[in-house]
């Protein structure tokens, strides 16, 4: 394996100055630009969140008029979705896949810097729409007709939005397929793959299913909104629900979409910290293609109130619940790694651990939701946002700190800075209780979501809330500053960085050499992964 | 795996950054055109952005072309192409799979609810009770919002579409016969078939166009003629727009092959058009079902 160290001298050349970037076919170079895309949107995406806490923060308005709240709890989504939390994964993919599977680079590199370079663009587009007649779209990031028809000049490009960051995701998944399954080094088998090659590669699947639909979906808005189509009125035979039905049939997958490179970062991080190898792996792979299959035939329990009939009612909860248990085989495996091991307690295994728990949370309140007649009284409450709050911020984003952290000495050959990383580490995991827990009783107690007022009652947890908020907000901060200042600095770490970390990547110099594997390295099972 | 020792990777490019470029202007242009706030001027921008797309579409693949005639590419970088290809392929399908969805959901679902079947008993006894729920419908639930609605009748299968389908299907043969004369190396056979091909989409989309002339100015059938109209329009619209793309397509393997770009066993080029064209192929079939006959 050494011997891509030698080789590497006379291929590294770098290219230089802009154009390095602008017309990149390297895939860490295209990593590295997505995770610092994604990690602006997240800042971008907060700054909404601090304004719709600003504004919840006592009954009233106070800040912003009802109509840009909503547009903030809209753009908020759209932002964090599209512009933080899928980037991040997609970035950390063209990082850490062809290094972790001995590959030069990622199948198609061209193809690659497209998917990059389109994200800048599409964003420009979606938030050029603040300083539109009628404002930015203003109807949920759900888009659900008629309500969305309102938006004024912003509707267009909030629909070419979706169109061109689909185009980008579908180019980035073909591209990760063909990478996995036809670029790894000899002796990297399929049942050798490190856990997160294995959950992207289901997330590829995932993403190529899900966002064309969505794609057909939004080009329908469009033709109702300018052409006279009548697919989602009913004056016209046509039926709103139907959006419903075809949003959420990709709106379901997204969901594991985001969710999917999560479970693989923190298999890959858990054996690190316990020194042992993972437990269950067989499983784990098998489990996590059982929640991508099952994810197709649960859309409609986003649209339990709907007015479906009740075949249909009974059909998807029984269906939503079976997904608690391939995820509950995940959970116990994770547990199961680190019992009697080794562990020590590093920034990237606190913010893997605290995934488990408060990934839990989150889980324990969808099985909740997934019972029909229970989510008539959670449905549009704030239930449901401290829900997919706790799988997505406390969930998605814990781990895609936890990856930064682990993988940060690799990519720059500094170690970070470890008690700035634990300051972050349980300043987060403090507030972001403070800020979403509160949150469900407030939807218990019946408070609706995207909504800028609220009866006094709701007053005091509201406050917490928001207090929660403005402090994890501020606790990202020092996540920024890690990251530049381990970039810029810092203690020399080996190639292999972490004591118990095992798979390619560890192999390679740190920082790796510009073009990751020259010459195929040889794969054994020992040296395989975590 | 790979049958050489070393790795292909392309030079620094500036294709994709100017394709994603044109990409932005072209959804600007359309979207000022189409919200109305600057329709000339977002028409132009429009205009511009589509040219762009098509000049990166040309240097790129000339890129591609040049570095496959050189030998630059290995068997991987092949079986990379293809595994691109054929995902590509599959997330078109679930592109059309969403407009097919929305036709059943019509078909099965919403137009007898209206009609008054289940729960859409008082939908149809209050609102609309002259609504019958036909396929395709006679009647459009509400008239008054819909007024260039009522359309004399639609397009039957039995007519120009049977004979699309036979024209498709016999262009999927033609595709065939030109891939067996590239494999016997026979290069005249190759380029024959292929026009013979070309031909056979070019004749599709000219009928397909003279259908929609038909619909428009003597059956009233139009894009606001409520579902049936907007599901007819958008699934057979799309369905032409990619048989006019994959007619182009063919019509550049062909120049290819009067150059003789392609060899008996180097073509993926070649191969990865037919994939597309017997993929349009399938999904007429899908229509000429399902929207034309039954």
């Amino acid at each position: 394996m050494s011997e891509a160290a030698v080789h590497d001298d006379h291929h590294d050349h770098k290219p230089t100055g802009i154009g390095r970037w602008l017309f990149s076919t390297n895939h860490k170079d295209i990593g590295t630009m997505y995770l610092l895309f994604s990690l602006l949107m997240f800042f971008v995406g907060g700054a909404m969140a601090i304004v719709i806490r600003a504004e919840l923060f006592q009954p009233g308005l106070q800040f912003v008029n009802p109509q840009f709240f909503n547009s903030m709890t809209t753009m908020h989504a759209l932002v964090m979705i599209f512009g933080a939390v899928m980037p991040a994964g997609v970035g950390l993919a063209n990082w850490m896949i062809p290094v972790m599977i001995g590959a030069p680079d990622m199948a198609l590199p061209r193809m690659n810097n497209m998917s990059f370079w389109i994200l800048p663009f599409g964003f420009t587009l979606l938030l050029s729409t603040f300083f539109m007649d009628g404002g930015a779209p203003a109807g949920g990031w759900t888009m659900y007709p008629p309500l969305v028809l309102q938006t004024g000049n912003a509707f267009p490009f909030l629909i070419f939005t979706v169109h061109i960051l689909g185009i980008s995701s579908i180019m980035g998944a073909i591209n990760i397929i063909a990478t996995v399954f036809n670029m790894r080094a000899p002796g990297m088998t399929f049942m050798r793959l490190p856990l997160f090659v294995w959950t992207w590669i289901i997330t590829a699947f995932l993403l190529i299913a899900a966002l064309p639909v969505f794609a057909g979906a939004v080009t329908m808005l469009l033709t109702d909104q300018y052409f006279g189509t009548s697919f989602f009125d009913a004056a016209g035979g046509g039926d709103p629900v139907m959006f419903q039905h075809l949003f959420w049939f990709f709106g379901h997958p997204e969901v594991y979409i985001l969710i999917l490179p999560a479970f693989g970062i923190v298999s890959q991080i858990i054996p690190t910290f316990s020194r042992k190898r993972l437990f269950g792996y067989t499983s784990m792979v098998y489990a996590t293609v059982a929640i991508a299959f099952l994810s197709f035939f649960v859309w409609a329990h986003h649209m339990f109130t709907v007015g479906m009939p009740l075949a249909g009612e009974l059909f998807f909860m029984y269906a939503t619940m079976t997904i608690a248990i391939p995820t509950g085989v995940k959970i116990f495996n994770w547990v199961a790694t680190m019992w009697r091991g080794s562990m020590t307690f590093e920034t990237p295994m606190l913010f893997s651990i605290a995934f488990i728990v408060l990934f839990s949370v989150g889980g324990f309140s969808g099985v909740m939701m997934s019972i029909t007649p229970v989510d008539f009284q959670y449905h549009d409450t704030y239930f449901i946002v401290a829900h997919f709050h706790y799988v997505l911020v406390t969930g998605a984003v814990f781990a895609l700190f936890a990856a930064a952290y682990y993988w940060l000495p690799k990519w720059t050959g500094h170690m970070y800075d470890e008690g700035l990383g634990k300051l972050h580490f349980w300043t987060s995991a403090v507030f972001v209780n403070i800020l979403f827990f509160p949150q469900h009783f407030l939807g218990l107690a019946g408070m609706p979501r995207r909504i800028p007022d609220y009866a006094v009652q709701f007053a005091d947890w509201n406050m917490v809330s928001s207090l929660g908020g403005f402090a994890f907000g501020l606790s990202q901060l020092i996540f920024v500053v890690v990251v530049f200042k381990c970039i810029r600095g810092g203690d020399k770490v080996t190639d292999q960085v972490w004591e118990g970390a095992r798979g390619l990547e560890w192999t390679l110099s740190s920082p790796p050499p510009f073009h990751s594997f020259t010459v195929p390295p040889k794969v054994t099972e020992e040296s395989a992964h975590g | 795996m790979s049958d050489s020792e070393t790795y292909f990777i392309p030079e620094p490019s500036p294709w994709p950054v100017v394709g994603s470029l044109a990409l932005f202007i072209s959804f600007v242009g359309g979207s000022l055109f189409l919200n109305g706030s600057a329709p000339m001027f977002g028409s132009f921008i429009l205009g511009l952005g589509i040219a762009a797309i098509i000049y990166m579409y040309y240097a790129w693949f000339s890129d591609v072309i040049s570095e496959s005639l050189a030998g630059r590419y290995n068997s991987q970088v092949d079986v990379s192409f293809r595994w691109g290809m054929a995902w590509f392929i599959f997330s078109e399908v679930m592109f059309f799979a969403a407009f097919f969805g929305a036709l059943f959901y019509a078909r099965v679902l919403s137009v007898p609810w209206l009609g008054g079947e289940g729960a859409g008993f008082l939908t149809n006894a209050v609102l609309w009770p002259d609504f019958v729920p036909e396929w395709p419908i006679d009647v459009i639930p509400n008239f008054s919002k819909f007024t260039a609605s009522v359309y004399d009748d639609v397009i039957h299968a039995w007519g120009v579409p049977a004979i699309n389908t036979l024209i498709l299907l016999t262009s999927g043969v033609t595709l065939t016969f030109a891939h067996w004369a590239l494999k016997k190396n026979n290069q005249k056979g190759l380029v024959r078939w292929l026009f013979v091909t070309v031909c056979l989409g070019i004749i599709f989309v000219y009928f397909q166009a003279g259908e929609y002339h038909e619909a428009y100015t003597e059956l009233n059938l139009k894009m606001t003629s409520g579902i049936y109209g907007s599901t007819f329009f958008l699934l057979t619209g799309f369905h032409g727009f990619h048989v006019t793309m994959g007619t182009l397509m063919l019509a550049v393997i062909m120049f290819r092959a009067m150059k003789g770009h392609f060899t008996h066993e180097n073509h993926f080029a070649f191969e990865a058009v037919a994939w597309y064209w017997h993929f349009v192929d399938v999904v007429w079939l899908g229509l000429f079902i399902f929207v034309y006959w039954i």
